[in-house]
């Protein structure tokens, strides 16, 4: 990850862009562990290798067997590489998307956690189809009958993050963010200046708090509360689960498909 | 910016001549050499000394694939709104649409090619690059829903930048939208061709542009994920010549076959045929 030495906390918004990044933040294990017990990890994605960026496998959320689905950073530098600092290549997308099925047979929901600065960009991951992988969930996801939950915990960033939000709820933590660019590239394609970033990210609304209030995402939770997570995860879960798939599947459909619509 | 270069000057010139001008010549982008917008017309937009691909406007794209008179368009009139307040978006949307004379970025409606009858989506690379924001998400996701209650096949021609930044997360999950909307047409058991044209990146190449039961491509034509400038500067190396080439993405095994310009519209009235459409 680039690091814009000139970017100054001049704006809140850009200031938890910022916080997010930053590598004294909770990860995808730490939510794990607090929140799964029994965790069982799994490798793979059947058809080309193991993404490392990925942590997928089984557990409890109390007494309910899930599915859980994270994109780690690392905790330390070594870790970070092991990582690929939280970066994910097209084997990450499917072994994310292997367990996915698996929970549909299994009758299990699934929870993701999400925090990624975007999906890998390099030549090995374009061709191994970085598109279609990414694709590939959003159009599978859209229909997998179980309950997807999804809590972006510290990057949400475009559409590596994406691939793992196509979910019956999206939650964000309070100081995490979403958004379709970082604000650095943005700044960069608008005027050819990086240093503007803190201005842009203002306007690319892309704070839990903001996308709530379009409509975006459904809930904002607070930070170091694991306790309420917990909790707010269990009861979100099993009303989740007393859906009727077709209920499920409906109104999965219905919130996407209305995005957009005061855009116009 | 690389970006920009994708999309050609040269297009333009040619797609926006009147009748009054078609002697004029046109110098091609590649070859440098001149010939007169007939020509070029005459030769499907392709080169006629060399065999580059001009760009194609996407209702122009729309009559050299589908029958005479044919086509009739949904949703025209349907505009972006700037949600966000975003800076200078409201300016940027004016010249688009003054430059392209279109609403948004891209043209959809019903046709019929060689008499089997279709849906069909044209993207439009004169209107800010193609990119997709809440307006072309949603023209798309509403012609397969068209599609998908009168089990028409949609035939999708895509060029884009990716997602608009400047509708934020809104232009973004506009991908999880079409995507989902794509899945239920597949699910109703209706056929899906899309056409990959010169750029396809961003957020339409990690959605409805890879999710095509048959994915053809143009000749050269870019496909990926990431942009190429992004990628050189985070490698720090330049990349392979024929990286994301429409050639290489087929060696990859991301496309079913490439298939030139003069051929299209027969190629895909084959797969009309052979699909009972």
């Amino acid at each position: 990850m680039q690091v814009f030495k000139n970017s100054i906390d001049t704006n809140d918004d850009y200031g938890i862009v910022l916080e997010a990044r930053s590598d004294k933040r909770l990860t995808a294990t730490d939510y794990i562990d607090a929140l799964i017990t029994d965790f069982t990890e799994f490798h793979g994605d059947r058809l080309y290798g193991d993404d490392k960026a990925v942590i997928a496998g089984v557990g409890f959320l109390g007494n309910r067997p899930v599915t859980v689905i994270g994109i780690e950073k690392g905790k330390n530098t070594e870790d970070r590489i092991f990582r690929n600092f939280g970066s994910a290549h097209p084997e990450g997308y499917r072994k994310a998307l292997r367990l996915m099925k698996q929970a549909e047979k299994f009758k299990r929901p699934v929870i993701c956690f999400v925090d990624t600065a975007g999906a890998f960009c390099g030549i090995d991951a374009e061709e191994h189809g970085q598109g279609r992988a990414i694709a590939e969930n959003l159009f599978e996801m859209s229909d997998l009958k179980t309950p997807i939950l999804s809590v972006v915990i510290g990057e949400g960033g475009s559409g590596g993050a994406l691939a793992l939000c196509h979910a019956d709820r999206i939650w964000m933590m309070e100081d995490a963010y979403f958004s379709v660019v970082s604000p650095e590239s943005c700044a960069n394609i608008l005027w050819k200046d990086p240093g503007r970033a803190a201005e842009v990210a203002g306007a690319l609304n892309l704070t839990a708090e903001k996308l709530l209030g379009l409509g975006l995402i459904d809930k904002v939770c607070r930070k170091n509360r694991m306790k309420e997570l917990l909790s707010d995860l269990k009861e979100e879960i099993s009303l989740l689960s007393g859906m009727s798939m077709e209920d499920l599947t409906e109104s999965r459909y219905q919130k996407f498909r209305k995005i957009g619509c005061r855009s116009y | 910016m690389e970006l920009k270069r994708l999309f050609l000057k040269a297009n333009n010139e040619l797609e926006n001549s009147g009748t009054g001008s078609r002697d004029r010549k046109v110098a091609c982008r590649k070859c440098g050499r001149k010939n007169t917008v007939t020509r070029i017309r005459n030769n499907n937009f392709v080169c006629p000394d060399c065999g580059h691909y001009f760009q194609v406007r996407a209702r122009r794209r729309i009559l050299m694939l589908t029958d005479r008179r044919s086509f009739v368009e949904m949703n025209r009139d349907i505009k972006s709104v700037n949600t966000l307040g975003f800076p200078e978006y409201d300016d940027k949307l004016r010249t688009a649409m003054e430059k392209s004379r279109e609403n948004e970025g891209v043209i959809c409606g019903e046709a019929d090619i060689d008499g089997h009858k279709v849906c069909i989506y044209s993207m439009d690379s004169n209107f800010m690059m193609g990119s997709m924001g809440a307006v072309v998400g949603e023209k798309i996701a509403a012609v397969f829903e068209y599609a998908t209650l009168r089990n028409l096949p949609v035939i999708g021609i895509t060029v884009s930048g990716g997602a608009r930044m400047q509708e934020g997360m809104i232009s973004l999950m506009q991908m999880s939208k079409v995507s989902a909307a794509v899945k239920r047409h597949s699910n109703a058991g209706n056929l899906y061709i899309v056409l990959l044209t010169n750029p396809t990146t961003g957020g339409v190449d990690a959605s409805f542009a890879m999710l095509g039961d048959i994915t053809l491509a143009e000749p050269g034509a870019r496909i990926g994920f990431a942009g190429p400038r992004v990628m050189e500067k985070s490698l720090n190396r330049s990349l392979p010549k024929d990286f994301q080439k429409a050639e290489r993405v087929l060696e990859c095994g991301f496309i079913d076959a490439i298939v030139s310009r003069r051929d299209q519209k027969a190629y895909i009235a084959k797969l009309l045929k052979i699909h009972g459409m």
